[in-house]
């Protein structure tokens, strides 16, 4: 019996998502699984965005902290940085600032710099809120608004907020992210009910919860597989938004990317440790279906892109 | 070709005598296509029957062992294509490179990273689990001294011999013969003089081709030599060829019982960046690699990639769980603060590092749910009021702290009265319902 290769088509697709105004991005729009080149139409690579904030990272660890010093106290010398240094594609700014445990700014602070950093870059921007139900209730639709005809991505849509977040992305015309908790029937839930409320699932990205690696990146994994199935095989048009990869917010706080070699020797260097730990939780989701990440590390990012090079 | 169940079906006794331990034979018979129940289960089939079956039943993936002894490493054996589906059975091997060109220093220092690779992670000893030898020299001479080195300081390490010549083979094979090792390089040229080598050594065969066309052609010539365990490789180097040659080698074993390839794989990761080259390793893990070559193997690496294959070869169905027991995190002494919650290891691994993230060292009271989360664990009933007064009486931690208070997790904060009722002398506090609220939650407590 002779070898005969066993390819797979698929009746459905992934929507591409086109964000941006001055330099635009494109994302998604393959009728195939991950990088299956062999069998199917993979028009764009994923699209690696640079994680800023509106106030200066301490929490973050040294080892990512130290390459931002000198322009991240400053969101719009940040944003400049990672685009004109770093060469980056996209900038997630972060409204860290607003949540009320940290230093709660308010709405009217995080409109000045969104829009600060919307008029310093060309790049396509992804504002995220500081992920407080409440408070990013308040803020993002404010931020919404100040940013209408730059075609963000607003973030993120949860199940107990997403009315008035979506309904200004709506109204200023952005894209947005609706994100659930690490289960594809909730996933699947919240985009019916954003789809019911007249969102357009062509302007949708679905956050399924990102985990690192070592914390619980297998259920993010399996997750995104089967939205991807369902998406593809099965044909289910609220499960076709492409899927957004939040890695270096959940990758730069664990224990991995933060032990110094000195108290655990057996982990090896702290700084190879933890630019490895992000670029692997990333190239891993990418393969389970991720096409928008955001991450933190240029040494991570750069070489994800690397191995997309190698995959496309 | 895999068999319908009721294809099956029809080569079954049909006498419904429940032996096997299911209902009917019909019932027997749909398991069977779903490779959930073995033929041995039926004490009556015909001996036609069985040889039909059995070569319908065999898995799709044929095991092969690598090594021998306590170090070995079972292969192949798989199911399924995606981990949702079914658990990956046997996690890849990660072997590490010595070309027999390298100084003598490094070929000593690499044995070494490989000897010195073990690292424990939630409770699974995780290591390089074997050495390849590669001719990169073309000398025979050169490829025996390494292999002798190798078999001299680390015996129990399962070896892969990579050349293409048989002489080299024979030089480097004679160190490792019954030691289950893989003599890498057997291609349509040399396939008759390579296998006779393999034999006499009781060595598996690691078949190399261009192209899967190729590859089926050269595993039916050496199977046809007598050799049944190898280890397979298409040539794909580049991150794309090995998405696309692993996926479609193991959708023709799994969805068409295609046996000429239903052998593990064996990719070759090696990049000049040895950072970048554990995401092609990476690539090997994820998507259906059973052996991944690497060429440098530093601490932070292994633990990553250790890592990224614990969690893809997880089973799905079964949650991960940690001990039950009093984690110390930080220095904790008599006056920190006492927080419990249940073993599932996500649920450990999140608040263990939210709390290291307070920078306020804590005592963490893992108790045994059977690995279930909060939620799940409380409507379970197995994380009650009365059961976790029992398990912070026998801990021992009243010895270990001064004061008497439990944090608990904010979602059973119902459990608060129950606690305090069944724990004599402990009052109760509510934490944050969430993990990422802990490190507010404890800084303020301890401010």
């Amino acid at each position: 019996m002779g070898y005969e290769a066993v390819k797979e088509s698929f009746s459905g697709g992934v929507f591409p998502v086109r964000i941006g105004k001055e330099k635009e991005e494109v994302f998604g729009g393959e009728n195939t699984l991950p990088f299956h080149k062999f069998e199917g139409e993979v028009p764009n690579r994923p699209l690696i965005a640079y994680e800023i904030q509106d106030v200066a990272p301490e929490e973050w660890p040294e080892t990512v902290r130290t390459v931002y010093e000198g322009v991240s106290e400053d969101p719009v010398k940040w944003a400049r940085h990672c685009e004109e240094e770093l060469g980056a594609r996209a900038i997630a700014l972060r409204l860290v600032g607003t949540h009320p445990d940290g230093k709660d700014l308010t709405a009217e602070e995080a409109v000045k710099t969104v829009t600060s950093v919307l008029e310093a870059v060309k790049a396509p921007v992804i504002i995220l809120g500081s992920n407080h139900v409440e408070k990013d209730s308040e803020v993002l639709p404010r931020v919404a608004e100040a940013a209408k005809g730059y075609n963000c991505v607003i973030g993120k849509a949860q199940e107990a907020n997403y009315k008035t977040i979506a309904a200004a992305a709506m109204a200023n015309d952005h894209k947005l992210i609706a994100m659930s908790e690490l289960d594809i029937n909730l996933s699947k839930q919240l985009n019916i009910l954003l789809t019911q409320m007249g969102f357009a699932k062509e302007k949708l990205i679905t956050d399924p919860m990102c985990s690192a690696l070592g914390y619980g990146l297998e259920y993010t994994y399996s997750v995104m597989e089967r939205i991807r199935l369902a998406a593809l095989a099965q044909n289910d048009e609220v499960m076709q938004p492409p899927m957004l990869g939040d890695v270096g917010m959940y990758v730069w706080k664990i224990k991995e990317v933060q032990a110094p070699e000195e108290v655990l020797p057996e982990w090896g260097s702290v700084e190879e440790r933890g630019i490895l730990w992000e670029a692997l939780t990333a190239t891993s989701l990418m393969l389970a279906g991720a096409e928008l990440l955001i991450m933190r590390h240029p040494k991570a990012v750069e070489m994800v892109e690397k191995f997309v090079d190698e995959l496309i | 070709m895999a068999l319908s169940g009721v294809e099956i079906f029809k080569l079954l006794p049909k006498t419904n005598c429940k032996k096997c331990g299911f209902p009917t034979c019909l019932a027997f018979a749909m398991k069977l296509a779903q490779r959930q129940a073995t033929l041995d289960a039926c004490p009556d089939v015909s001996e036609e029957a069985k040889k039909v079956l059995g070569e319908a039943s065999a898995p799709p993936v044929r095991p092969i062992t690598f090594g021998s002894g306590e170090k070995a490493v079972k292969m192949g054996e798989e199911t399924v294509l995606f981990r949702h589906e079914k658990k990956f059975v046997n996690p890849n091997a990660f072997v590490l490179e010595i070309r027999d060109t390298e100084e003598d220093a490094t070929v000593e220092a690499k044995i070494d990273a490989v000897l010195n690779s073990e690292i424990n992670r939630v409770g699974q000893l995780l290591r390089i689990d074997g050495i390849c030898i590669t001719n990169e020299s073309g000398d025979g001479g050169k490829l025996g001294a390494v292999a002798e080195k190798v078999a001299t300081k680390a015996p129990e390490v399962p070896v892969i011999v990579n050349t293409e010549s048989p002489e080299a083979a024979e030089a480097a094979l004679k160190h490792f013969t019954g030691k289950g090792a893989i003599l890498y390089g057997v291609t349509e040229g040399n396939a008759e003089k390579m296998a006779e080598v393999a034999k006499a050594h009781k060595a598996t065969v690691g078949v190399k081709a261009e192209g899967l066309e190729a590859l089926s052609a050269l595993t039916e010539k050496v199977k046809g030599l007598g050799v049944e365990d190898m280890v397979i490789d298409g040539g794909a180097r580049r991150a794309g060829e090995i998405l696309e040659q692993n996926t479609l080698i193991r959708r023709a074993a799994i969805k068409k019982s295609f046996k000429a390839l239903g052998y593990p794989v064996i990719n070759f990761a090696q990049r000049e960046d040895g950072m970048y080259e554990a995401l092609v390793a990476g690539l090997g893990v994820c998507k259906y690699g059973s052996i991944v070559v690497v060429s440098s193997a530093e601490k932070w690496k292994n633990l990553a990639l250790f890592t990224l294959r614990q969690n893809i070869y997880t089973d799905p169905q079964v949650p991960m769980q940690v001990e039950q027991k009093i984690y110390r995190i930080g220095e904790p002494t008599a006056d920190s603060p006492l927080i419990i919650t249940t073993n599932f290891s996500l649920t450990y691994f999140i608040v263990s590092g939210e709390i290291e993230n307070a920078k306020v060292p804590a005592w963490l009271a893992v108790m045994d749910c059977e690995g279930l989360s909060v939620l799940t664990a409380w409507a379970a009933g197995k994380f009650t009021g009365a059961k976790i007064a029992n398990f912070i009486k026998e801990s021992g931690i009243e010895e270990e702290v001064s004061h008497r208070e439990l944090i608990i997790p904010g979602y059973v904060a119902i459990l608060s009265g129950t606690i305090e009722e069944k724990l004599e002398g402990w009052k109760v506090t509510v934490g944050p319902r969430e993990a990422n609220a802990i490190p507010n939650f404890l800084k303020q407590k301890v401010a």
